[in-house]
């Protein structure tokens, strides 16, 4: 117990500030990898919650893919790489309000519905195929409208960016 | 026939309407119609008159027919008949029929033929009511209507102006007098406690039923009506401008008839008149002291006169002067019994002017002289007139003359006796002076005239014979009409009944009459006192003052009228154009002004304001509103995460 | 180890997340932090799936990393788009909504 506890503790210290600094920082660049570390955090957290092959997938897709399809974003818009002159609007501080208001809100209500239960890990663990059986089963409908999504989303983008 | 007297009044006004609806019709143009009627009126005003001589009982007729009755006075008319009645009405039909049938030849072919004689009929009818009146407002009624007819009968040839400017000079100077009288009425109606009754007055007045402050100024009330209708100093001006009517008019109205109406209506109130003034105390009263200032300015003014019309006319105002004298010194029946006879011998005269007239065409006497070679029956008829007029005894005038004179003595009132002598003497003169510039001499016309036609001279020789018998009624020793006609009520003197003949003054008058006539024969057949107004300066001013009628008219229209008629004319003008239209302007200006008010401030600034707020508040709001549509994505976001935390909130606490 | 340690570390990060969303200027950075925002929202799937001991938030996760992938793609397909029209990725210069 205290063994989790403790790698729980480190994990969020790091994503926190990773995350901080992800929406802080001048440089486009350093912002994604901050993101990567960001992600990669989610997916040890997936691991301290014995959801192994939500974290492998969410490395593979993720960090695999997703941040390097951010940083061609970056690239193909000639962001500076480097530190650039302003990556803030002029919004920052109603934002930080929002943000901080939510925070509060949403920190309320979880200590108010969740305040003192606790996960339970009982016997039995759970692996992929009782996943797979998941998806393939009663979620198939779901599974394959992503997957239509998934299409409709590739075409768009060749779509929307095609140059002519 | 007493009993229905009320018929004479009434024949003549039948005609009036008849003539006016009928008369262009008939053969004679209406004339018939006139003729008839007033015979008619005649034959019963004789009928009349013989009923009364041969009563045995002699005593007044009253009859009284009420129209209306009011708070306790009683309005109505009535008919009184006693001796003063049945006189009038003898003379007013008589000569209004002389008139008549004279008419019919002077006014052959006029322009207004028919509605002259609708005139003559109505005018007939009103004095006839006048005379028979038992009551004051039907008098006055009577009063008013005569001097409507006058002004009628005066203007008919209204097309020159100074035929038009001479009839309302009569009815306004007449009218000055009738609100005196109307005064006067008023006053004794509340005197004799409401009451309008003629007899009743009388009774109150001699008895002492009415406090004499009270009396003395109702009589004076009246007094100033008999100055206006019977021409007494100063309101004699209208008579003799009143000659711009046809002759018969003046014969009828301005000699015989209407201008008399006065003297009766003074012998007809005598004993309000008698109490009033005191007559029988003696010494000066102002019904006398008039009287006999008429007497001599009249006769000064005839003197000056070219018009043979006006010598008459200031003969008649002379005339009525010595009645309205006679009334002042209680002679009664001397003043009606001249009244009498001038009736004739003056309507004789002036019908026989107007045959003159007719013949050379001109009112002149300087257009006359030689006349008795060519117009014979008007020369003796004129003649006859003229000489009962200057009182030569035997005709008329001498006896009604003298007994006035008489009266003046028996009532010591010396004055009034010198200024009747003198007015006889200067009467004599004056007609004697008339007569010879038209018959004597040589003619100075175009044409020789002719002599008028017989409808012209038969009423003249009537007339003329009259005048020389109708005066014996009153001899000495036959004294008739002082047995027929008498004041006859309760508390009258006997003072008034009877006065003793005294041949001295007869002689006397008679002497004074002859030395007129001497007087004026000498200046013209000798040429005695040729010259003398030309020589002496007192002389030549009198006579410069009697050209201009005293300056009368002078001081009455530039004096009087034009400084009461110019500033009252000027003051209306005046509140014409301020007061007037200065409220009218005003109202325009106000309304202007509120319009403009209206527009400026309620129109432009409220409504306006209200509109153009309206359109401003919504595009402030828009211009507010606006700043949340920034276009950018985040701003949205920014407000999306935020309602929706809050939202999240509140579903959560408060479920 | 307690539910509300997940969720909160979700919270913390969701709460980032929308920072980065509403104050970043370049699209490319918004776009970072809404795959944040995601990835909370995958924390608290999993986290709930393992307190019900069911396998559903697996599931769903997954779903959610599928979706994700999409959307970055079409996403930068519009960045890209918007770099070519206006020569920048600042967002604060699409306005034509403006109004």
């Amino acid at each position: 117990m205290l063994v989790q506890n403790v790698v729980f503790g480190i994990l969020s210290v790091v994503m926190i500030v990773a995350a901080f600094r992800l929406v802080t920082t001048k440089n486009v660049v350093r912002a994604a990898l901050f993101l990567a570390i960001v992600l990669a955090g989610v997916a040890a957290q997936f691991l301290l919650l014995a959801s192994e092959f939500v974290a492998v997938v969410q490395v593979l897709v993720y960090i695999g893919a997703i941040v390097v399809l951010l940083l061609f974003g970056v690239m193909l818009t000639r962001a500076p790489i480097g530190r650039e002159a302003d990556v803030d609007n002029e919004q920052r501080w109603l934002g930080a309000l929002v943000a901080l208001f939510l925070l509060g809100a949403l920190g309320a209500v979880l200590s108010d519905a969740w305040g003192k239960q606790k996960i339970e890990f009982e016997g039995t663990v759970r692996r992929v195929g009782d996943v797979s059986d998941s998806i393939f089963g009663p979620y198939l409908i779901p599974f394959e409208v992503t997957s239509i999504l998934l299409l409709a989303a590739l075409v768009g983008a060749v779509a929307i960016a095609r140059r002519d | 026939m007493l009993e229905n007297a009320w018929l004479i009044p009434l024949v003549p006004a039948i005609s009036f309407f008849l003539i006016l609806f009928f008369g262009k019709r008939m053969p004679k143009k209406g004339a018939e119609i006139g003729i008839l009627a007033v015979g008619a009126s005649c034959a019963m005003a004789v009928a009349c008159a013989l009923d009364w001589i041969g009563q045995t009982d002699p005593h007044e007729i009253h009859r009284h027919a009420t129209w209306f009755e009011i708070g306790g006075v009683d309005i109505g008319v009535g008919i009184l008949v006693d001796g003063l009645t049945v006189m009038m009405l003898v003379v007013v039909t008589f000569i209004s029929l002389m008139v008549h049938v004279y008419s019919t030849g002077y006014m052959h072919q006029d322009r207004r033929y028919t509605y002259f004689f609708a005139a003559l009929s109505l005018f007939t009818a009103s004095m006839l009511t006048l005379v028979v009146a038992d009551n004051t407002l039907q008098l006055m009624i009577g009063w008013e209507l005569v001097g409507l007819c006058s002004f009628m009968l005066i203007g008919h040839w209204w097309e020159e102006g100074a035929n038009s400017d001479a009839a309302i000079k009569a009815f306004i100077t007449t009218r000055t007098g009738a609100v005196g009288l109307m005064l006067g009425i008023i006053t004794l109606f509340f005197a004799a406690s409401t009451n309008f009754d003629i007899q009743n007055l009388n009774r109150l007045a001699l008895t002492e039923g009415i406090s004499h402050n009270v009396l003395l100024a109702g009589a004076t009330l009246l007094f100033l009506g008999v100055m206006g209708k019977s021409a007494q100093f100063p309101l004699h001006v209208w008579l003799p401008d009143a000659m711009a009517g046809p002759t018969p008019v003046s014969a009828l109205i301005h000699a015989a008839t209407m201008v008399v109406a006065g003297v009766y209506l003074v012998a007809r109130l005598y004993g309000v008149f008698w109490s009033a003034f005191s007559i029988e105390v003696g010494g000066i009263n102002l019904i006398a002291l008039i009287g006999g200032i008429t007497v001599i300015i009249a006769a000064l003014l005839a003197f000056v006169q070219d018009d043979v019309k006006k010598v008459l006319a200031y003969s008649t105002v002379s005339q009525l002067g010595y009645m309205i004298m006679a009334l002042g010194v209680g002679a009664w029946t001397a003043a009606v019994f001249h009244l009498f006879t001038h009736a004739f011998f003056k309507a004789n005269l002036f019908l026989g002017s107007g045959s003159l007239i007719h013949a050379v065409h001109s009112n002149n006497m300087s257009d006359m002289g030689g006349m008795r070679k060519y117009m014979p029956t008007t020369f003796w008829t004129f003649m006859v007139g003229s000489v009962a007029l200057a009182g030569i005894p035997p005709l008329a005038g001498f006896w009604s003359k003298d007994e006035i004179l008489n009266g003046a003595l028996e009532g010591h009132f010396g004055l009034f006796l010198v200024v009747g002598l003198v007015g006889a003497f200067m009467t004599a003169c004056y007609m004697t002076r008339a007569c010879y510039k038209i018959f004597w001499g040589e003619f100075n016309g175009h044409h020789p005239p002719h002599e008028s036609p017989r409808s012209m001279t038969t009423p003249l020789v009537i007339l003329g014979v009259l005048s020389v018998f109708v005066g014996l009624l009153n001899a000495p020793g036959i004294e008739l009409f002082n047995e027929w006609v008498h004041f006859d009520v309760e508390g009258a003197p006997e003072f008034l009944h009877h006065h003793e003949f005294n041949p001295g003054l007869a002689a006397g008058s008679a002497v004074v009459a002859l030395l007129g006539i001497a007087a004026a024969a000498a200046y013209y057949l000798r040429g005695a006192f040729r010259g003398l107004t030309e020589k002496v300066g007192f002389l030549r001013t009198g006579y410069k003052v009697l050209v201009n009628k005293y300056y009368l008219d002078a001081l009455f229209i530039d004096g009087i009228i034009r400084n009461i008629q110019y500033p009252i004319a000027k003051a209306a003008y005046w509140i014409n154009q301020n007061v007037i239209d200065g409220i009218v302007n005003a109202a325009g200006i106000g309304a202007r002004s509120a319009a403009r008010l209206t527009y400026d401030y309620i129109d432009q600034k409220v409504v306006d304001g209200i509109v153009n707020g309206a359109g401003m508040t919504a595009e402030g709001g828009g211009a507010a509103l606006r700043k949340t549509q920034s276009g950018r994505v985040q701003q949205y976001a920014a407000y999306l995460f935020g309602a929706s935390a809050l939202l999240a909130l509140a579903l959560v606490f408060l479920t | 180890m307690y539910l509300n340690q997940f969720l909160f570390l979700a919270a913390i990060l969701f709460c980032f997340g929308v920072y980065g969303v509403l104050a970043r200027k370049n699209g490319v950075l918004v776009l970072m932090s809404i795959e944040l925002m995601l990835n909370a929202v995958n924390i608290n799937l999993i986290a709930f799936g393992a307190f019900r001991d069911n396998v559903v938030g697996q599931v769903f996760a997954l779903f959610v990393i599928a979706i994700a992938a999409a959307e970055v793609g079409v996403g930068l397909a519009i960045v890209l788009v918007i770099f070519r029209n206006k020569a920048s990725i600042d967002l604060d210069k699409v306005d034509l909504m403006k109004g």
